[in-house]
């Protein structure tokens, strides 16, 4: 899934590009530092167990080495500690911790600095609120005294409250707070278009909105939950994964508690302070820190994204999904049906037809009558030319629903009226049998070559429109859904993550089949209803499968709220925004696909920082058991493989390594790591190899390094 | 001592020879394995028993849990009264009398919990009535649980959205009746043919050519034997097992014994693949054991056959390594015992693991400390394995942006909560109770060598018993009161510590619904997931101990020139 040549949506909106500019600030950085400190704060620690530990070490170790720094040497053969390393190690337990808040603090920042250019204004905002939809004076109220299924009504220039849905009146709403765009869009009441998103602006008329959540229940509200450290719900994953870490923490601390016992029968004592160092070394510190970041910080891509997440279980599940449902229209092909060929009846040239097409199509200002101009303009430039210079005293007739044709006609100075029509098979063929006076050229209409290649442009997916000059049928236009460039290098890619997708439309089995195919989507719904799509979705997660569909109307509520990832869209209906539990600020079907990727990327990121954090430990027993035990047992001082100085610069250099590979990893943890493969052997074989391996040797450098520079600026 | 040409050329064509006896018959044992527990037709006695004890068709985890433990209770009640009385019971030619009551709760404990540690010595210690009532049933039962727990989770991989995981009384008496009996049968027939007694004859008393006076042990041994060995129990009938030379009489019995070690413990693996009916996630698991194995089996022939650097300066015409040996058999034979007996938790032994060479005796000690799942206890080596199975699938499912899976079941919160649990057991035993020793006792006191190699010693005492392997290190002094008791708890802590988590999520996958098979599915056979697998054996098994093994073997080893 190629998405990362998409800009992120949030460029556009001018309050995030602020708060980007103000990640530079030092006052911004000191503010953070200032959190990363307060989160030092046990209440907030014990969440995490992992940092718990450590905290609880650290402070073991400050006063320890505050009361009696004699105790930091010992007696049986290990040499004392010096009490400038002691300090050193503490701060350096000190600093894991705060680089762990840190991270935190930084994702939290991030995601809330988008989430309160959302909320921004809300607090202040004053409501009209009406007793019934009649009622035009009301009173007034705060916002934030809203429940849900109150009645208010919002005039030109007002903000709207509250998320609602549009019971009364039509307006032109801007919504450029939330989606970044800033032309207006329509609000009515009944229909798909009848939901309406807090803090937006009224531009025209009036509406009287139902109140549809409570004060902090908001869409806006539950995303803004997510991208804070305190107030989240660990996912379901995020939560295995603490188990485990938690765990290990308690295997590592029975480690470390019973090593006293073992080498005191082996005839050494070991400083209390290495011992805490060893432990904080060898529980999962790296990814116990980056944990939470590592969440908030996928929340952010999603709101980055300009999608709002109703909770954190949805997002992961995107990472899950295996059958994708996407409507057709918009997200495979492009909305409308464009002209792809010009066919002529026998004897007409394909300048004559293309002459005769564009005079017709040139008072029909639909998308298809647009495109088929333009295919002129692209394919016979000088008829194009020729027409344009010569359409004076020319009469269009406009394209109607009802008539289903459009043309043009005039009455040259010299010879007979000129006219041109075109539309759909049957309308043509309807106004040529009605103009006539009899039924006498009914049947003979069209010639049998012709109709062969009306007929093919159906069989293919497309739809055939006849041109005519005058009473002649010059021939078809064939009109096609195009399908959107690189739509089938992503479905090939999807189908290699294990994600089928299923192209859901309203056309016949033919039409569908055709664009399915040359799509390349796995499967196909034709003449979708609620009711299939609903029925569909079950039968796969029947099957086992997690399925993911994007939909706005209010008969796709059933199917948004049955499925695993539901995504839907802002413009839609209330019923749809509540079913669904992701929000797409843009309304961009085609969404789906990068909600799946960064719902991957959230767990690739997890499993490669814990594995990596994992296989470190390697490296840090190899740097600070020798240093524990050479004191007693000299022949193991062969096992110091990266030839550490001392002792003390080798308990050292592990607890610095152990703290900086914490900020070292921020980046990575709040980027992601990156989830695109052929492949989930791949994709495992390239991340085992970074994150596993890379994660057994990385240490044995970093140590070193630190080692040498510990040594040469004389500090051990 | 035989010619060593012809003792080399026998050693290699023996280890290889049981090797093949003890892995090539495992897919066909598979097969029987499978059937047998999963039979519609109860035969007769089973259809009594049901009817009697009544077996409702099915139970979800709990009440196969709660009958395992109940009958496991029984069982050490009946055993430790049995030790406890023996002095005034039947079948006691000798009139031994009763087991003080520290050291009949370990060898109760052993039993029942399939460890088979040994504080005492039988021909010493037991009437025949405690050893053929007493720990000759348990041989069978404690196997058969470990055995039925394994079914218990295959069959909740295996089973979609199910309440229930089988009956224990059923899984139970199958194991019995159709595998470990028959089985032991041949086996034993085979010993007796060979040797090794089965009768209920007082010891012989015999004078000895320089006038001394000698106890010749008899008793129903052949039988034991067969069943110490196939069922991963490894009580030895005699003080020093099957290094005694009625235990282990012949060539062909060393090479019967030491091939029944591996033999179901390896059907199971391939039991495994019929229950999921995917052949290849056997042979993955199969390959990954092996391959351990034998790894564990190279150290030990090199370290073992290569000249000792202590006794190559006495410049003597041998300088192997033969002290503590089989020297019947030779070396190769005793190391290829000791890389199965540890590898399997069975903890017979034809050789003393103390005298092995320092490197020689990490080999026993990791294998254990692994977990016992290099194919390990029957039915216990693979549920160990398939627990580590699941923290790597959990991992490596991360690292390919999925909820993790194995084949087809998701792995959540509750099987980690599990799984952890278990792998718990092993430091606890180890390490917690292990350190108790020095707490509460004086550990040089129970050690006879200081420094080291008494750390190893002492390590492998608490090492053996929690993994459930039963072999001794020698020269612990495991017969104290305080040891015993330390040790008993090791030995409950590391089977039902293990059994419980393992059948909580045996009932947790059963009640799952399958994720449908994708592309995006991490294969769980083929040589990535071999790796990755040993990766995670290695780091989440093996990581816990390296302080204390740097202390015992290591130092040992490296201390020598």
């Amino acid at each position: 899934m190629n998405v990362s040549t998409k800009a992120p949506a949030a460029a556009t909106d001018p309050s995030v590009t602020a708060s980007t500019s103000a990640e530079h600030t030092a006052s911004y950085w000191l503010q953070i530092i200032w959190q990363a400190v307060q989160r030092l704060s046990p209440r907030h620690m014990v969440r995490q167990p992992v940092l718990f530990v450590v905290e609880i070490g650290a402070v073991f170790a400050t006063v320890l080495t505050l009361l009696s720094p004699q105790t930091l040497g010992s007696s049986g053969g290990t040499a004392a500690m010096s009490v400038s390393t002691a300090w050193q190690i503490i701060g350096w337990l000190w600093a894991t911790l705060l680089f762990a808040n840190l991270a935190e603090a930084l994702a939290e920042g991030r995601g809330k600095a988008r989430a309160d250019s959302l909320k921004a204004g809300k607090q202040n905002l004053q409501a009209r609120k009406v007793q019934d939809s009649d009622d035009t004076v009301g009173q007034s109220v705060n916002a934030a005294l809203l429940r849900k299924g109150d009645l208010v009504r919002v005039m030109a220039g007002e903000l709207i409250p509250a998320d609602g849905e549009v019971i009364r009146g039509v307006a032109a709403v801007n919504e450029a707070a939330i989606t970044g765009e800033s032309a207006a869009v329509i609000r009515e009441s009944g229909g798909d278009r009848s939901a309406v998103t807090g803090n937006t602006r009224v531009v025209s008329d009036w509406l009287v909105i139902r109140v549809s959540a409570n004060p902090g229940e908001s869409t806006l509200d539950r995303m803004i939950a997510l991208v804070e450290g305190a107030s989240r719900q660990k996912t379901p994953n995020e939560l295995a994964l603490s188990i485990l870490l938690t765990g290990l923490t308690l295997i590592f601390l029975w480690v470390v508690l019973t090593l006293p016992a073992f080498a005191s029968y082996s005839g050494g004592t070991l400083p209390m302070l290495a011992l805490i160092a060893l432990l904080v070394t060898l529980i999962p510190t790296t990814i116990g820190g980056l944990l939470s970041a590592i969440g908030i910080a996928g929340m952010d891509r999603m709101l980055r994204l300009n999608v709002v997440a109703k909770s954190g279980r949805a997002v992961e599940a995107a990472g899950d999904v295996q059958t994708l449902l996407l409507d057709k229209t918009g997200t495979i092909t492009f909305g409308n049906r464009m002209a792809d060929n010009l066919l002529p009846a026998q004897g007409v040239s394909q300048q004559q037809l293309a002459r005769a097409a564009l005079y017709a199509s040139l008072g029909d200002d639909t998308p298809e009558g647009k495109s088929i101009r333009h295919y002129v303009q692209q394919h016979f430039a000088a008829v194009y030319g020729d027409v344009m210079q010569d359409s004076t005293d020319l009469n269009t007739i406009a394209f109607t629903a009802e008539t289903r044709l459009s043309g043009a006609w005039r009455h040259p100075v010299l010879g007979e009226r000129q006219e041109w029509q075109k539309g759909a098979v049957d309308a043509v063929l309807n106004w040529l049998a009605a103009d006539s006076q009899g039924t006498a050229i009914k049947g003979q209409a069209m010639p049998a070559l012709l109709r062969d290649q009306v007929d093919q442009i159906s069989r293919t997916g497309g739809t055939p429109l006849l041109v005519t000059e005058g009473r002649q049928l010059l021939g078809a236009i064939h009109l096609k859904d195009v399908i959107k460039p690189g739509i089938r290098e992503r479905f090939a890619q999807l189908r290699q993550l294990g994600i089928r997708t299923v192209m859901i439309t309203g056309d016949n089995p033919l039409t569908a089949a055709a664009i399915a195919a040359e799509a390349g989507v796995d499967d196909y719904m034709a003449e979708a209803t609620p009711e299939r799509k609903l029925a569909r979705i079950r039968q796969e997660q029947s099957e086992g499968r997690l399925v993911a569909m994007c939909g706005d109307g209010a008969n796709d509520a059933p199917a948004l709220a049955q499925a695993d990832v539901g995504l839907a869209m802002n413009d839609g209906t209330q019923a749809a925004r509540e079913a669904g539990n992701l929000v797409d600020m843009d309304s961009d079907p085609t969404k789906l696909l990068d909600v799946v990727r960064v719902g991957k990327q959230l767990l690739v990121t997890r499993g490669a920082l814990t594995t990596f954090s994992i296989a470190n430990d390697v490296a840090k027993y190899f740097a600070i058991l020798p240093a524990l035990f050479t004191g007693f047992y000299p022949q193991l001082a062969s096992l110091n493989l990266m030839h550490l100085h001392s002792s003390d610069s080798a308990i050292l250099s592990a607890i610095i390594f152990n703290a900086l590979i914490i900020p070292a990893l921020i980046p990575l943890a709040l980027r992601g790591v990156n989830a695109e493969a052929q492949s989930a052997q791949q994709l495992l074989r390239r991340n085992l190899l970074i994150f596993g391996v890379g994660g057994l040797i990385v240490p044995f450098i970093g140590i070193k390094l630190i080692d040498l520079l510990l040594v040469a600026l004389g500090w051990v | 001592m035989t010619n060593p040409a012809f003792l080399s050329l026998t050693s290699t064509a023996g280890v290889l020879l049981i090797l093949a006896l003890a892995l090539l018959p495992a897919p066909l044992l598979g097969r029987w394995i499978h059937r047998i527990y999963e039979h519609h037709r109860a035969d007769i006695v089973e259809q009594r028993l049901a009817h009697w004890l009544d077996w409702s068709e099915q139970q979800n985890w709990r009440s196969y849990l709660l009958y395992l433990l109940v009958f496991n209770l029984l069982c050490f009640v009946l055993l430790f009264t049995l030790l406890l009385a023996q002095g005034h019971l039947p079948l006691n030619p000798q009139h031994l009398p009763g087991l003080s009551a520290d050291l009949a709760f370990n060898t109760a404990v052993s039993f029942v919990s399939n460890t088979n540690w040994q504080a005492y010595s039988g021909e010493d210690s037991l009437s025949y009535l405690s050893q053929m009532l007493g720990l000759g049933v348990q041989n069978f039962v404690s196997a058969a649980t470990g055995m039925a727990v394994a079914i218990a989770l295959f069959r909740g991989i295996a089973r979609r959205s199910s309440h229930s995981v089988g009956h224990f009384g059923r899984d139970l008496y199958r194991g019995v009746v159709y595998l470990l009996l028959p089985l032991s049968l041949l086996l034993a027939l085979v010993l007796i043919w060979q040797g090794v007694p089965q009768n209920f004859n007082a010891y012989l008393s015999a004078s000895t050519l320089d006038g001394g006076q000698q106890w010749i042990p008899g008793g129903p041994a052949a039988s034991q034997i067969a069943i110490k060995q196939l069922g991963t129990n490894g009580g030895g009938f005699f003080g020093v097992n099957s290094a005694h030379p009625f235990e282990n009489p012949t060539l062909l019995s060393n090479l019967l014994q030491c091939a029944a070690i591996l033999l179901i413990p390896a059907g199971f693996v391939f039991a495994f693949g019929h229950y999921v009916r995917d052949r290849r996630q056997a042979v993955a698991l199969f390959i990954t054991m092996s391959a351990l194995l034998l790894l564990g089996l190279g150290v030990l022939l090199w370290s073992e056959g290569r000249l000792s650097p202590l006794l190559a300066s006495l410049q003597l015409s041998d300088s192997l390594n033969w002290e503590g040996k089989e020297s019947r058999f030779g070396i190769d034979l005793s190391a290829l015992w000791t890389a199965m007996t540890s590898a399997a938790s069975n903890g017979s032994v034809n050789a003393m693991h103390d005298s092995l060479s320092a490197w020689g005796g990490l080999v026993p000690l990791v294998n254990i400390l692994l977990g016992e799942m290099i194919f390990g206890g029957v039915g216990a080596g693979m549920y160990g394995m398939l627990l580590f199975v699941l923290l790597a699938v959990f991992l490596s499912g991360l690292m390919i942006g999925r909820t993790p899976a194995y084949l087809g079941k998701k792995i959540e919160a509750r099987e980690i909560q599990w799984a952890l649990v278990a792998l718990l057991t092993m430091p606890l035993g180890i390490l917690v109770l292990g350190s108790l020793t020095a707490l509460l006792g004086d550990p040089q006191a129970v050690t006879s060598n200081p420094g080291p190699h008494g750390l190893s010693q002492w390590l492998y005492a608490y090492a053996s018993a929690t993994g459930n392997n039963g072999s001794a290190f020698a020269g612990f002094a495991a017969g104290q009161p305080l040891q015993n008791m330390l040790l008993g708890l090791a030995m409950l802590i590391g089977r039902y510590g293990v059994i419980i988590p393992v059948l909580a999520i045996a009932g947790s996958l059963a009640s799952k619904a399958p994720r449908a098979a994708s592309a995006a599915e991490l294969p769980t056979h083929g040589p990535l997931f071999i790796a990755l697998l040993t990766l995670s054996l290695c780091l989440l098994g093996a990581l816990n101990f390296f302080p204390v093994l740097m202390m015992g073997p290591v130092a040992e080893a490296l201390s020598l020139p």
